[in-house]
């Protein structure tokens, strides 16, 4: 892995940015809060932007950037996914490993023509039919907590509601026990939150995953199960069976994956609609609208960014590409391009004509895009069935989170049967 | 009016089947295809239309016959 050189390590990173366009930083606290200002200026100023902060980056804003430069592997490689690069140490390790091992997450982590046998392995755990198997599981989780809140009065739609669900539902998936639900929750913070600025805490949460799948497949290595563990422990890609470092790489991916992102479409969906009354209003009154208004709200809040690293020389517009820097696939700002959509700044419940990426496009789309769609329906289908009146308590004290996964991570409302 | 789903642009999104059952099926890895032979029942002319303006690969065409 061409991860940053600890000479590129930038004295700036904290310090305020006064050019986007030359030293975006996207850890910056106001960004996280609201990017779209910043993407509108770039947009017509400087269309795909420039940092050296943390270990440098380059930052499209438009739709047919984003878009050319995700479907331009493996010159612009996968085998860094990370939006902020590992801290040297780590680097190391995962380049020796992967020397050994092969792709550490596949298939996000993988490029052609590794990524493709990995992701066949996994689709057919997120097709269109096998999703609709996990709808009743995730209907009586959504209804569950609800019967414990509502009775209050109050319900934080975050911490209560929305990082409930996904852990367990993937955790059902792989075959891993959904009681220990909030341990995983822990670790993907760890990883996808904390870890990206604390290099301890990235290498302490990794060695906690790797070494709980290890004990999984330990478990199931005399005793097969009929879970996604066993499957993949069972699995051959030309010919060999999988590693047990790439079966645990994968249910690694898998529950990082399938926990940070849809909690975070399923919290700012319900605080859209808690800070929105015509939009709340709208939902309540016609919910047949529901599965496009998903699709917006997927668009408008759209949670995560991946990166590229450059392997090639390559040039996008004015933008010259060199070997070893790292390109953000910047899903969200392509999804509020004013030259695709119409009034890309409001929440247009209904807008049905919606190429939206935030899944990502080409050979990298979210394999789990279905399972998400699927728990963001039940999830906010139930809560719109079951609570009658709900408005955040003070829209001042959410808090965001940013970086890879953009998204609520505190949302207090008021709520009544 | 018919339609074509090119698989080598279409990367499993699933955005049509779910616009459109009536029009397209998908496999195992959510790769599309369109139902009977890409040929569009009248009065779903609309739902077709849908589906090629949803896709995020550009993937669904209007074959000209």
């Amino acid at each position: 892995m061409s991860d940053r050189d600890p000479s590129d390590m930038s004295p700036r990173e904290g310090c305020p940015v006064h050019d986007w366009a030359t030293d975006f930083d996207v850890m910056d606290e106001g960004y996280i809060k609201d990017p779209a200002p910043v993407w509108e200026e770039l947009r017509d100023k400087c269309p795909i932007a420039h940092t050296t902060r943390w270990g440098g980056a380059w930052l499209p804003t438009k739709y047919d950037d984003v878009r050319e430069m995700a479907r331009a592997a493996p010159t612009l490689s996968n085998r860094s996914p990370g939006v902020i690069p590992p801290a040297p140490e780590m680097r190391e390790l995962l380049i020796a490993e992967v020397k050994e091992f092969g792709s550490e997450l596949p298939p996000i982590s993988a490029d052609p023509p590794e990524h493709k046998p990995y992701k066949q392995l996994i689709l057919p755990l997120f097709s269109p039919k096998a999703v609709e198997e996990y709808r009743a599981f995730t209907e009586n989780l959504a209804n569950e907590l609800i019967d414990k809140h509502i009775a209050s009065g109050k319900m934080d739609a975050a911490v209560d509601y929305a990082q409930q669900i996904p852990p367990r539902v993937i955790a059902y998936i792989i075959g891993i026990d959904p009681g220990r639900a909030d341990d995983f929750t822990d670790w993907t913070r760890g990883i996808i939150e904390l870890g990206q600025t604390d290099p301890e805490a990235r290498m302490k949460y990794r060695r906690l995953i790797r070494d709980f799948f290890q004990e999984m497949i330990e478990e199931r290595r005399d005793n097969p199960r009929d879970d996604a563990i066993s499957k993949l422990m069972a699995a051959e890609i030309n010919g060999e069976k999988l590693s047990d470092y790439s079966v645990i790489g994968v249910c690694f991916l898998l529950l990082v994956a399938g926990i940070d992102t849809t909690w975070s479409s399923i919290g700012s969906a319900l605080w859209h609609f808690g800070t929105h009354e015509d939009d709340r209003k709208r939902l309540y009154a016609e919910p047949e609208i529901l599965p496009t208004a998903v699709e917006e709200l997927l668009r408008y809040y759209s949670p995560v960014v991946m990166a590229r690293r450059v392997l090639d020389p390559i040039k996008f517009g004015e933008a010259d590409m060199v070997p070893g820097e790292k390109v953000i696939m910047n899903f969200p700002a392509a999804n509020r391009d004013p030259d695709v959509f119409d009034r890309p700044d409001e929440v247009v419940l209904d807008r049905e004509r919606n190429r939206h990426i935030a899944f990502g496009v080409g050979i990298h789309r979210c394999a789990g895009s279905n399972l998400a769609r699927m728990e963001m329906d039940v999830a906010l289908r139930v809560w719109f069935n079951r609570i009658g009146e709900f408005e955040v308590t003070d829209p001042d004290a959410v808090r965001w989170t940013g970086g890879q996964v953009r998204g609520v991570r505190t949302a207090p409302m008021r709520i009544k049967a | 009016m018919r339609i074509c789903v090119d698989a080598d642009k279409c990367e499993g999104h699933n955005r049509c089947y779910s616009l459109a059952p009536e029009l397209f099926e998908v496999d195992d890895l959510g790769i599309a295809s369109a139902l009977n032979d890409g040929h569009v029942p009248a009065g779903l002319e609309a739902k077709a239309d849908l589906a090629i303006a949803n896709c995020p690969e550009f993937a669904i065409t209007i074959v000209e016959e």
